[in-house]
């Protein structure tokens, strides 16, 4: 029976903080500022929401995560499965060494390459652009893996049956294997876009002007330094940017746990 | 002419034909890998060996336009790394981080998943969806909404100390409160990863084993000590390697939550890479950095990866 209480104070301490941000987000600025805290908002208010969406630019913010995370996913789905064919069930020289190389990556810290990546868009003009948001996310080591460990697993006689009956690798390729990736493609979007979606430190250095921002990088620009929005709003934007990931991971929460679990990545 | 050529010879069709289908998949891999391997080696991998060289040279603000007018330097950056009491502050901040973090991130997770697997059946699911709520939630909210809470003025914490009579310290304005809050925070966020795996790994130890130590009268102490804790070891190296890699590159806690403060005791190394990189344009030395970091990184999943290797 204690099993259950510790692991009930520890739910409460792990959901509370949650709890705590949606209720601070509909209180006004007096009452959050009131001592001692008040649990449930006395005056609900939806000012703090109205304020981030009408004078503080939020649905841009909103959009530009949106369209980057929907790209990059994309993308990675895309390309990611198709290399992961290739090395799985193509023979070609060179190959081994193209996978080792792109796990080798996979231990490499973004701190590494900040800087000449930096150097490399302002070179070719995508600071402040959704390419320079998008491109170093668009092709990830981690997806390549994923794919090919899946993508072995189907019988060559599956191929081989198309092939004999006239198509080419490409058809094969949409026909027969894409189809059998659904839960492997739905693990690697899942992970994609919640990686994407609170991606931070890229974003912080490329987008340098308020346009480009995504959620996160307004939220964390909005909360420190010396024009420093309050608490309320901050919350109201904390909730926008988390309200998303909470509604996909609910939903499909065992594809996530899944993932995770088959791959020990992600940090 | 060896046998194998004379066998080639004595089938001259088979030959030309095999050769076609030979090249025809070659150029099939390469056209299904170009695409992710054109954005990966432009974007990624360049990048990475280009970190190398720039960590070489006095690379600056002034270099931007024209990266082949900075200067080789040798090994200067690195030099000077050794004498900058901000390195050296930074790189014991990362150690302290990574200490804590990934021991109390392991014990947590390993101590949640077993609660989860063995002591309870029902509800099972709410508890893994709960704890596992704040790794897919963004750092950079989560750090702003612990940054309210332990606010001294008007936050949770103290407002909760306040109603006991209690005055609550200055959490974030002081060094090792804040360096506290932030392992804190860390292990929070993240040890449902470690109670995912390790539920896997749980399930993954036959029950038969459980069923013998129970016949010989262990009880569950003795069950975890000599078989939960032993068949979990490669679970446990695994992550303890993922855990480390992610630890030592952590960022966005401390940025949100003191900016690197008090007195830059907050500041890791990756946080005073970016300031060297990005608001001091001393783009050569934040690149010596952070090489430094991934040497260390490279490192230290070497010396795990032998410890998992001659342990199991």
């Amino acid at each position: 029976m204690w099993v259950y209480a510790v692991l009930l104070i520890g739910l409460v301490l792990l959901v509370g903080p949650f709890l705590w941000m949606v209720a601070s987000s509909v209180k006004t600025s007096a009452e959050l500022h009131h001592v001692p805290p008040t649990w449930i908002p006395q005056t609900f208010t939806l000012d703090n929401y109205t304020t981030i969406f009408t004078k503080l630019n939020f649905p841009q913010y909103f959009v530009n995560s949106v369209i980057v995370a929907t790209i990059v996913v994309a993308s990675n789905l895309l390309f990611c499965s198709m290399i992961g064919y290739a090395l799985a069930k193509l023979r070609f020289r060179g190959k081994s060494a193209v996978f080792l190389i792109v796990l080798a990556t996979i231990m490499v810290p973004q701190t590494v390459y900040l800087v000449p990546l930096f150097v490399l868009m302002s070179n070719l003009g995508f600071v402040n652009s959704y390419a320079g948001l998008i491109l170093p996310f668009a092709a990830q080591a981690f997806g390549v893996f994923l794919m090919r460990q899946f993508i072995q697993g189907i019988p060559d006689e599956l191929l081989e049956a198309a092939r004999m009956d006239g198509a080419g690798e490409f058809t094969v390729f949409r026909r027969v294997v894409l189809p059998l990736l659904g839960a492997p493609l739905a693990t690697l979007g899942i992970l994609t876009f919640l990686g994407s979606w609170n991606n931070f430190l890229w974003p912080l250095i490329i987008a340098t002007s308020d346009s480009m921002y995504t959620l996160p990088v307004a939220v964390a620009t909005f909360s420190i330094g010396q024009n420093a929005i309050d608490y309320g709003m901050l919350m109201a934007g904390s909730v926008v940017l988390i309200a998303p990931v909470l509604l996909v991971f609910l939903l499909l929460q065992r594809f996530v746990q899944q993932g995770i679990a088959t791959t020990g990545l992600k940090g | 002419m060896s046998a194998q050529q004379a066998l080639v010879a004595s089938v001259p069709r088979a030959r030309p034909a095999a050769r076609r289908g030979w090249l025809k998949e070659a150029l099939t891999g390469w056209a299904f890998s170009a695409p992710f391997l054109l954005i990966f080696l432009a974007f990624l991998a360049l990048p990475i060996l280009a970190s190398a060289i720039l960590s070489f040279t006095d690379f600056s603000l002034g270099n931007l336009v024209d990266p082949f007018s900075a200067h080789f330097i040798g090994l200067g950056n690195y030099a000077r790394l050794l004498h900058d009491p901000n390195f050296l502050q930074a790189a014991l901040t990362t150690t302290i981080f990574v200490v804590f973090g990934t021991v109390l991130n392991l014990a947590v997770g390993l101590a949640a998943a077993v609660a989860l697997n063995r002591g309870i059946s029902r509800f099972r699911a709410v508890f893994r969806v709960g704890y596992y709520l704040p790794v897919v939630s963004s750092i950079v909210a989560i750090a702003v909404i612990w940054r309210f809470l332990f606010n001294t003025d008007f936050g949770l914490v103290n407002g909760l100390l306040h109603t006991f009579g209690i005055a609550g310290p200055d959490w974030l304005g002081n060094p090792t409160l804040a360096v506290g809050i932030i392992v804190a925070l860390m292990v929070w966020r993240n040890f449902g990863n470690a109670m995912i795996i390790f539920l896997a790994g749980l399930q993954g130890i036959p029950n038969d084993l459980y069923e013998a130590a129970r016949i010989d009268g262990a009880n569950r102490w003795q069950e975890f000590r000599s078989i939960t804790l032993p068949m979990l070891k490669p679970t446990t190296l695994l992550l303890t390697v993922v855990t480390t890699i992610g630890f030592l590159q952590v960022f966005e806690e401390p940025f949100v939550m003191t900016q690197g403060g008090p007195l830059n005791k907050t500041r890791p190394i990756s946080m005073y890479v970016y300031q060297q990189g990005f608001n001091f344009f001393h783009q050569g030395y934040a690149s010596a950095m952070a090489y430094t970091l991934f040497v260390v990184i490279a490192a230290v999943t070497l010396i795990q990866f032998r410890l998992l290797r001659s342990d199991t």
